[in-house]
């Protein structure tokens, strides 16, 4: 565990050496308020809380976590440090987590920047602050899904831009797998059950209702297994291809 | 002497193609054993094994008792390691990188403090400890993966060329810096420079296409080149002819060749017919027909001939 927070501290820091963090923290919050507040009508709406400004967040991550995810091992493995961190008295799990953890707290950041946003709805009403916080939670959790998502394919490749592309489109995959443009690739051959799994994956499906402030548990237990498969995936790849 | 670095066996296939093939050393306290070879013959490929950086396919490492096979975190604990291309976190600065490397090391207190100010001035860093790392040269560059490496003050310590692209300046501090660690440690280095295995090492393997090919001293490895203990003789031309039919005839001489003709002096190598010196010999018959030799010096054999002999035999 101690190793792990190194780890992270390192990579953390790391984010905010480049100009990376800067371009990612303005623009995730520009597009999440413009967003919210065009396309979501939130003045129009007449209604004091967020539910207009969650509705995008699932389309966001799909695009910026990506872009956070892309260089957690593509890069180590391009420029060769990848041989200097697993050479280091560490465990791979220690690595994998460590740098998830760098990039989860750095879109927690990114999230908690956006608290403008809920002074602004309590400034003009009185929204349910329960269901905010609940949204923010399930946001969350949602981010640090693509994110695992993002860096297990990132350790697949040395090549950051592969990483991006295949790490968006996967997410989209995801986010549409409730969708009938996804279900009907599986209905023509698979079993019923299968289509029901697949569509039971759909971020958009679950993160409907998070958006209206509802965490279930199923919810909660998806995104979680989901990161923590994710991880583990990454683990094995690291394991695998790190010397290639 | 206790024995630090014990390889066993270690080999290692990529698909079809075998990488290194049976590979067995061991390096004890003191010792500095120079792993060499051309390109592509699985020096750097050995080092990861023993580093814990790629599996085996079969055979292992033991460093400091510990097996990397088994428990990798207890050998890369005891090991320091200096990969090839000496490859950093270019986005930090020594300063970080170096507590970086020192928290994962597990050194605190009055320690970690000794240590990190250790290696800095060990490795002259002082000046650059607060430039990021991708606006240093390639010397100081080299230093900082150096310091790195012996920042835990490990008992073992690969280096995977560490001299590699350094200024003859820096090549010469880097040497000295390994000689004044080498009683203390067992360290093996990789490298394509001979006269550095030969000022360095006290032990020398050549590695050809995965497999050892030579095993032994700097010493005894020139002496399987045939200009061991031959003479060279620098005479006027004049004096050569004659010398040459005085030499040959000898029964410790095995042949006489013309080297070098300039300004009216002449070089002949004589090479011994049983690899014994003949020094005392040469001499003597020269003495005996009163042929005058400006220069008379015996050569120890060359590293690369016989570098080049073992490793390009098919």
């Amino acid at each position: 565990m101690r190793n792990t927070l190194i780890i992270a501290k390192r990579e953390l820091v790391a984010y905010f050496s480049s100009p990376l963090a800067y371009v990612f923290i303005v623009i995730f919050l520009a597009l999440a308020g413009a967003l919210g507040f065009y396309l979501g009508a939130f003045f129009e709406r007449g209604q004091a809380d967020l539910g207009s400004f969650f509705l995008f967040h699932p389309w966001l991550f799909m695009i910026l976590v990506p872009a956070i995810g892309m260089r957690l091992w593509a890069e180590e493995r391009r420029s060769g440090t990848i041989e200097l961190l697993m050479t280091l008295p560490i465990t791979p799990v220690e690595a994998v987590l460590g740098k998830f953890l760098a990039a989860w707290a750095f879109t927690t950041i990114a999230l908690a920047l956006t608290f403008p946003m809920w002074l602004t709805v309590n400034y003009l009403g009185a929204p349910d602050n329960g269901i905010i916080v609940a949204s923010y939670i399930g946001s969350w959790l949602m981010a640090g899904a693509f994110l695992a998502l993002s860096s297990c394919l990132s350790a697949l490749t040395k090549n950051q831009v592969i990483a991006f592309i295949v790490g968006a489109a996967v997410s989209f995959l995801f986010l549409m797998s409730g969708l009938d443009l996804v279900l009907d690739a599986f209905r023509g051959w698979a079993p019923a059950y299968v289509v029901d799994l697949v569509a039971s994956l759909s971020f958009l499906t679950h993160f409907a209702a998070i958006a209206k402030g509802v965490i279930s548990l199923p919810t909660v237990v998806f995104l979680v297994s989901l990161i923590l498969l994710c991880l583990f995936i990454n683990t094995q790849v690291i394991e695998l291809k790190k010397a290639t | 002497m206790a024995t630090l670095l014990d390889v066993r066996g270690l080999s290692r296939h990529f698909g079809a193609i075998t990488a290194v093939d049976n590979v067995s050393f061991a390096v004890e306290r003191g010792g500095v054993l120079g792993f060499l070879g051309p390109n592509g013959a699985g020096k750097t490929t050995t080092m990861r094994m023993i580093a814990g950086f790629l599996a085996p396919s079969t055979g292992t490492a033991i460093v400091c008792g510990a097996d990397v096979g088994t428990d990798p975190v207890a050998v890369k604990r005891r090991l320091g390691y200096l990969p090839e291309g000496a490859p950093l976190y270019v986005d930090m600065t020594p300063a970080g990188f170096l507590e970086f490397v020192a928290s994962i090391r597990g050194l605190d207190g009055p320690d970690r403090r000794r240590r990190l100010a250790d290696v800095v001035e060990r490795m002259h860093l002082g000046d650059v400890l607060h430039q990021r790392i991708e606006t240093l040269s390639k010397g100081y560059r080299r230093r900082v993966a150096l310091a790195q490496a012996i920042l835990h003050d490990p008992d073992v310590l690969i280096l995977d060329e560490p001299t590699d692209g350094l200024d003859p300046n820096q090549k010469y501090e880097v040497r000295e810096l390994i000689r004044t660690m080498a009683p203390t440690k067992a360290i093996v280095i990789s490298t394509h420079i001979l006269e550095e295995v030969e000022a360095l090492c006290n032990r020398a393997i050549i590695i050809a296409r995965g497999r050892v090919v030579a095993d032994g001293t700097p010493e005894s490895l020139r002496a399987r080149s045939d200009r061991h203990n031959a003479v060279t003789l620098r005479l006027s031309a004049g004096e050569a002819q004659r010398a040459m039919q005085v030499l040959q005839p000898l029964p410790e001489v095995a042949r006489v060749d013309l080297m070098a003709q300039f300004d009216g002096t002449v070089d002949l190598l004589v090479r011994p017919a049983n690899g014994r010196s003949i020094t005392a010999e040469v001499g003597a018959a020269l003495r005996a027909q009163e042929i005058g030799v400006e220069e008379l010096s015996s050569e120890r054999g060359r590293l690369d001939d016989v570098f080049r002999t073992i490793t390009s035999a098919p």
